[in-house]
């Protein structure tokens, strides 16, 4: 994956807006996520309550995040699993790869997770001569056209089926593949015939997880392909990547997060495949790893706890404010370069890349309140954005022009005498420029005008109207 | 009962009709009203930029100019939100001004949530024909939870048909600053919005939101969409002599 842009916003936004397949995809969104997810919030009447119980989960385990973190350790350790605690992504990447090496792994399955995106983990692995191979069918595309997910669970929505079509073609052509296919079932199966040998073959297998469990250690994996079963049990070594806020006290806290999960989500009751795993295999056991692990990612979350962004670590990663967002609704994920697009994104990249580094994500939102409205963790996200563009605004981030502007506009609202008299004068001038009621270019205003005509005022302020009718 | 009329900027700068219309509507729901001098601005803009100090400074000139009223409308879901959500958790932390803040917060209203559910006006005398799509504004939506107000309102209005956009209540794109730092994509949003109003077969837009108008009243100009954007309270008392938001007379 390229190094992302994350400054580079406003060009790579008007590229997707032309996109004509780009454009194509994203307007499945509606249907495919909106549609799907108000139905089945329709037929479940718990939602609202279910909603109330796992915010206060997840406040209660951020409360007391050491003791639950200790006491899922204990419990993993106790099923013969190791625990690595991580501050940062280059811990991590090294956790991970000194597991691969003990193992003396050549090729190791992966199955989707966005920590392994936010760690880099793909490129690592090849660089240290380990053969990733990801084995989640919109990964797996990505992997044959090296590119990054634009969506954090559904990972291709950004590609139509003629696309993928054609990563297919030149990939496969050394499998001995040479035809290009029309439909997704053929798709599907070429992906799972060349996917198979590389399951039976490979010798560590990483899986993300939705959920950490304390009570008993386990891992919560949710997918609708069933290929993170296969990665968590096929291979000799199973590695579990995790943040260390996914984190919640019980299996009953974890079926009240995953109820609101999948239908927030996907608008399922639950998902196909959703799989609570732990430990190594046991005495008996038909299958698994004989070796388990779990890899905890910190990456600035603990500090997050004390700061304004505390309620970010509620998120569960259901998507459900970018399928509701009407910025990422019009530009897809790539446009904005970090690893978690869309509103959540805009929160939480800015805290891991540092704001100087994302300046435009907490701007390029209109503060329409819908992704807050439809977070199942109820989590604040336009108060945050507001908080980045504050801190934006502290370390003179934002440009010398707007300052300048703000700061002449504020300088006058507060003088109510200045701000009239200015008001009058502005009013006239657009007014008499105005033809047909309307300015079709405004000078210094390019950047509504040469989009949209401005609508003329109408050449006197009420103010000034009402102050006239009142005198006799 | 004396009701302070909170004027907006861009009303007072562009569309003062919509003033006077807030005012008679005002009037005849029986309300004493004043439009105090001092005001200017909310102060959103500033508290949207990250510009606390200003927004802050704004807040209190505004809870000041109107310490008289027993009540503040605004024809506007968005500055009316201002006043009535942000208010209180901007000033939360100046302990002079953290109480004064709610309760001048729960004395602020927009205008038709204010005509329908304080003054329960139930009826107006106005005449429009048409079809009309009602945009409801975020803020007013999503922050004031207004959605039947100014329906049954526009119900009453002759000649109106009202047509829901079904396009799930999506942002139109405006946004404030948005709409000028990110024009394409602000555009984009906004010609959906106009698309899905087409669709219903309406050949009106009306909204709480002069914001919102300008902005789909300047694309559907630019771009020859054959729809007008009006605001609700001039709908609602009659004032539509007055061409719509970006047309010119006929």
């Amino acid at each position: 994956m390229s190094e992302p842009l994350l400054r580079d916003f406003p060009t790579a936004a008007k590229r997707a807006l032309a996109d004509a397949a780009l454009q194509q995809a994203l307007a499945n969104i509606p249907a495919g996520f909106q549609e799907k997810r108000r139905a089945a919030i329709a037929r479940f009447p718990e939602w609202d309550r279910l909603i109330d119980a796992a915010v206060h989960i997840k406040n209660h385990t951020l409360d007391h995040l050491d003791f639950y973190l200790e006491a899922f350790e204990a419990k993993v350790r106790e099923a013969g699993g190791g625990v690595h605690w991580c501050r940062d992504a280059g811990e991590a990447r090294d956790a991970v790869l000194a597991i691969c090496r003990e193992a003396k792994a050549k090729r190791a399955l992966k199955s989707k997770s966005m920590i392994a995106e936010e760690i880099a983990l793909n490129d690592c692995l090849e660089e240290n001569g380990i053969e990733p191979v990801e084995t989640d069918l919109g990964e797996y595309v990505l992997q044959l056209r090296d590119e990054a997910p634009s969506h954090i669970i559904a990972p291709i929505i950004h590609l139509n089926r003629g696309q993928i079509a054609d990563s297919f073609l030149g990939a496969h052509r050394k499998y001995g593949k040479t035809r290009r296919l029309e439909s997704a079932r053929e798709l599907l199966d070429e992906a799972r015939e060349i996917l198979r040998e590389k399951f039976l073959t490979a010798d560590v297998g990483i899986t993300g997880a939705n959920l950490l469990v304390a009570e008993t250690g386990s891992a919560v994996i949710v997918t609708n392909e069933g290929n993170a079963d296969l990665t968590m049990t096929l291979p000799r070594v199973h590695i579990v990547i995790a943040s260390i806020e996914k984190l919640v006290p019980s299996v009953g806290d974890a079926w009240n997060v995953l109820r609101l999960l999948a239908r927030s989500a996907t608008g399922q009751d639950i998902t196909a495949y959703t799989t609570f795993v732990g430990g190594k295999s046991r005495a008996g056991d038909a299958d698994g790893p004989a070796s388990f692990h779990v890899v905890l990612l910190d990456n600035g979350r603990s500090e997050m706890l004390g700061s304004g962004f505390r309620d970010m670590l509620r998120c569960i990663r259901c998507a459900a404010c970018m399928n509701h967002c009407p910025v990422y609704g019009v530009i897809g994920g790539h446009a904005y370069a970090s690893i978690y697009p869309g509103p959540m994104g805009a929160v939480l990249t800015p805290w891991l890349a540092g704001i100087a580094q994302a300046p435009h994500l907490p701007n390029a939102s209109t503060l329409c309140g819908r992704c807050e409205e439809v977070c199942p963790m109820r989590i604040p996200i336009p108060r945050m954005l507001r908080l980045w563009r504050e801190r934006e605004e502290k370390a003179g981030l934002s440009s010398r022009s707007s300052r300048a502007a703000y700061s002449l506009w504020a300088f006058a609202a507060k003088r109510p005498r200045l701000y009239r008299r200015l008001a009058r004068l502005f009013a006239r001038i657009f007014s008499r420029m105005g033809k047909d009621g309307k300015l079709r270019r405004i000078p210094l205003g390019s950047a509504w005008t040469d989009t949209r005509d401005f609508p003329a005022p109408e050449g006197e302020t009420f103010q000034a109207l009402y102050a006239r009718r009142r005198k006799p | 009962m004396r009701v302070g009329l909170f004027v907006t900027c861009l009303v007072d700068l562009i569309r003062p009709s919509i003033g006077f219309a807030s005012l008679r509507l005002l009037e005849a729901a029986g309300c004493e009203v004043v439009v105090p001098a001092m005001q200017t601005c909310c102060g959103q803009p500033a508290y949207n930029a990250g510009r606390r100090i200003d927004a802050k400074d704004l807040a209190k000139a505004t809870i000041a100019a109107f310490e008289d009223c027993d009540h503040v409308v605004a024809p506007s879901g968005s500055c009316a939100a201002m006043l009535r959500v942000h208010y209180p958790s901007l000033l939360a932390d100046e302990p002079d001004w953290a109480e004064r803040a709610r309760a001048f917060a729960a004395r602020c209203h927009e205008l038709v949530a204010f005509l329908v559910t304080v003054r329960k006006m139930s009826s107006v005398s106005s005449r429009l024909n048409g079809v009309a799509a009602y945009h409801d504004s975020c803020s007013a939506l999503r922050e004031l939870a207004i959605h039947e107000e100014p329906r049954r309102l526009l119900a009453q209005v002759e000649g109106l048909t009202l047509r829901e956009l079904g396009d799930g209540n999506q942002c139109c794109g405006f946004g404030g600053a948005f709409c000028v730092k990110y024009p394409e994509i602000a555009a984009r949003i906004a010609r959906d919005k106009l698309a899905a109003a087409k669709r219903t077969g309406a050949d009106m837009i009306v909204s709480s939101d002069l914001g919102c108008l300008l902005h789909l009243a300047g694309l559907a100009s630019r771009e020859g969409v054959a729809i007008s954007c009006r605001h609700v309270a001039e709908v609602l008392a009659g004032e539509i002599e007055t061409p719509a938001i970006g047309e010119g007379r006929r």
